[in-house]
């Protein structure tokens, strides 16, 4: 019973998870900014279910109704929405403006580039 | 018109950012930035005076009161970071101009100082609200705003670091969302005012708890506390120099600001270190970070990498000291805060200039520049003097009210290793001077060598006023002193 009424927290819970498990073991750019976003999302669940107020209708005023959702957290998550967005489409221009420069979106591939242009670096100094 | 100093404090910077795009030619950018920043330092020199003589300054939003309206709360702690966020912001813009001629291509400099505004604004915003979910939203603008500047370095890496940055930080900004509904979900406001003051009644709940874990992690991943610091040395080093400079002085300090704000003022000191363990946990990472990272910037060849791990090791240090969780403790960070911001704007100005003239920061090119540059590189040892924490200088004054609190409280060996730590900060800074006074000039490959001559002015004038503030407060401390135990007195007057 517990379990069944509280399923939507479940819900956050395990994408948050997921969320946070691409972000973190996927080396894909694009890949982690899907990761990102799934970790976002559920927090946005997360706060849609917090207004929720049992036997509440839709924040309207109307004749005959005395209980209502809380429309407050609707309002954050619009502006978190927005922030989340914003942050997506910087990442993604970042991971094109990474290709360009790499030639890659694998964050391997990338690592190895700078650490074979700081081996450069070091054979230059002694060169000197 | 004074009454809305606070709010004319975000709103100038913010609507002044698109204004740029008007202006298009990049020199009238620039001039227009300085002045928004200079009116952003004058309205916080007047705050400031206004809270110490008269106390707390409410200014609520739309005449809306406060637990429904959103309210902006400036006490002497706020004015206190006004002051340091503004007067860094300025005195680096003055220099900016010269410096991104340089470092990014010409199309790019409005963009440049639309960036920089907008994230000036999002710092301004998070020391001025006194809404937790305002402060999330500002430190999105100014955290999505660093993004994009540090992506504006030259190298290849500027990108990668910048995506790193951009990962970590928003997992951190997210984390600090989930805490901030679980605490509405408990108390049902977001008034940082109002949920002190509701919290303690359901401060035994599991959600709380939750809720405190998630802010703390959350923040300790933007204030990049050992060891959730990986992605800042890679962002410091990579980012065009003013932009740096900037952040350096003021990004991390922002991220501070709301950790104190949130266990001191929102959570209540009882809660954050003797419900949790919180001190304990801050002890051991401080101490760990100054070590881990001090050590770390001992080797590393790019002096601008070299600093930004000095930097870590300095958050370190702000860290204990908020962790003793006295009055003298809190002061101590405070001080720190303002006097770290001052060392290292101008220690990043420094290699900003030093970059202007050879076009890189690698500590091998610093052969002979002790003679090449005297001025810059003088200045360069006058801030590294201070992150030593040579008397006459801030960092003197800062260490010493470290000292004093951990000695108060009878913490013998956390003194003793703070004492080592700053050890390892001659060694880093040795390093750099032996290079650039004791070695001779590189063998010219060209000619361009040869002509290397000192910074020009635009980069020695903004320099050399932050090393003299950096000597000015290491002598003269009745300002900063004073401010700072007014704000860590009323920090814990606040807390319940």
């Amino acid at each position: 019973m517990m379990f069944m009424g509280l399923y939507n927290y479940w819900i956050v819970v395990v994408l948050m998870m997921i969320g946070l498990y691409i972000v973190i073991a996927h080396g894909n750019l694009i890949k982690k900014i899907v990761g990102l976003t799934i970790f976002q999302t559920s927090v946005f669940i997360f706060y849609i279910s917090i207004a929720k107020v049992d036997g509440g209708t839709a924040p309207i005023l109307e004749d005959g109704v005395s209980q209502y959702s809380n429309p407050l957290p609707h309002v954050l998550i619009l502006t978190a929405i927005v922030v989340g967005i914003a942050t997506t489409a910087l990442g993604l221009a970042l991971a094109v403006r990474l290709k360009e420069a790499y030639g890659s979106i694998e964050e391997k591939h990338i690592q190895d580039l700078d650490n074979h242009t700081l081996e450069n670096q070091s054979k230059d100094e002694q060169g000197c | 018109m004074l009454a809305h100093l606070p709010i004319f404090q975000v709103i100038i910077p913010l609507m002044a950012a698109p204004l740029c795009l008007f202006l298009r030619h990049s020199r009238l950018v620039w001039l227009f930035s300085v002045i928004v920043s200079g009116l952003a330092l004058s309205i916080s020199i007047i705050l400031l005076q206004q809270v110490m003589s008269s106390g707390i300054i409410i200014y609520e939003m739309g005449g809306w009161n406060a637990p429904w309206g959103i309210e902006y709360r400036i006490d002497k702690f706020s004015a206190f970071m006004q002051l340091i966020i503004t007067s860094v912001s300025t005195t680096i813009l003055l220099s900016a101009q010269t410096s991104i001629e340089k470092e990014i291509t010409e199309d790019k400099h409005t963009l440049f100082y639309i960036l920089y505004l907008l994230s000036l604004t999002g710092m301004l915003g998070i020391v001025s609200t006194g809404d937790v979910f305002n402060a999330f939203v500002f430190l999105e603008i100014s955290s999505l705003s660093a993004y994009a500047l540090i992506a504006l370095g030259r190298d290849r890496r500027a990108l990668w670091a910048a995506y790193q940055y951009l990962i970590m930080g928003t997992i951190g900004a997210t984390f600090i969302l989930i805490a901030i509904g679980l605490m509405y979900q408990m108390t049902g406001t977001l008034n940082m005012n109002d949920l002190s003051r509701r919290l303690p009644e359901v401060a035994q709940t599991r959600t709380v708890f939750t809720a405190f874990t998630f802010v703390i992690v959350g923040l300790c991943l933007k204030l990049a506390l050992f060891p959730l610091h990986h992605w800042l040395p890679n962002a410091y080093a990579f980012a065009p120099s003013i932009v740096t400079a900037f952040f350096a002085a003021t990004a991390t300090k922002v991220a501070i600001y709301l950790l104190i704000r949130f266990t001191f003022s929102v959570f209540g000191l009882s809660f954050a270190f003797t419900t949790l363990p919180l001190q304990i946990l801050f002890v051991v990472l401080g101490l760990l970070g100054i070590f881990v990272a001090s050590t770390a910037a001992i080797y590393q060849k790019n002096v601008k990498q070299l600093f930004a791990y000095s930097s870590l090791a300095q958050v370190g240090y702000m860290i204990v000291g908020l962790s003793i969780s006295t009055v003298s403790g809190l002061t101590a960070t405070l001080l720190h805060l303002f006097n770290h911001a001052l060392m290292k704007s101008a220690l990043f100005l420094a290699l900003g200039a030093v970059m202007y003239r050879i076009g890189s920061v690698q500590l091998s090119q610093f052969q002979g520049l002790g003679r090449q540059m005297p001025l810059t590189m003088a200045a360069i040892v006058v801030g590294g003097l201070s992150l030593i924490g040579v008397p006459l200088t801030v960092g003197f004054v800062s260490k010493w009210y470290l000292i004093m609190a951990l000695i108060e409280n009878g913490w013998w060996p956390v003194t003793v290793l703070i004492l080592l730590g700053s050890v390892l900060a001659i060694v880093y800074v040795w390093r750099i001077v032996e290079i650039a006074y004791f070695k001779p000039p590189l063998p010219a490959v060209n000619q361009d060598r040869e002509l290397i001559k000192e910074a020009p002015l635009s980069f020695l004038v903004p320099i050399w006023v932050l090393v003299m503030a950096n000597i000015y407060f290491g002598i003269d401390t009745r300002l900063s002193v004073q401010v700072a135990e007014a704000a860590a007195q009323s920090l814990f007057g606040v807390s319940p």
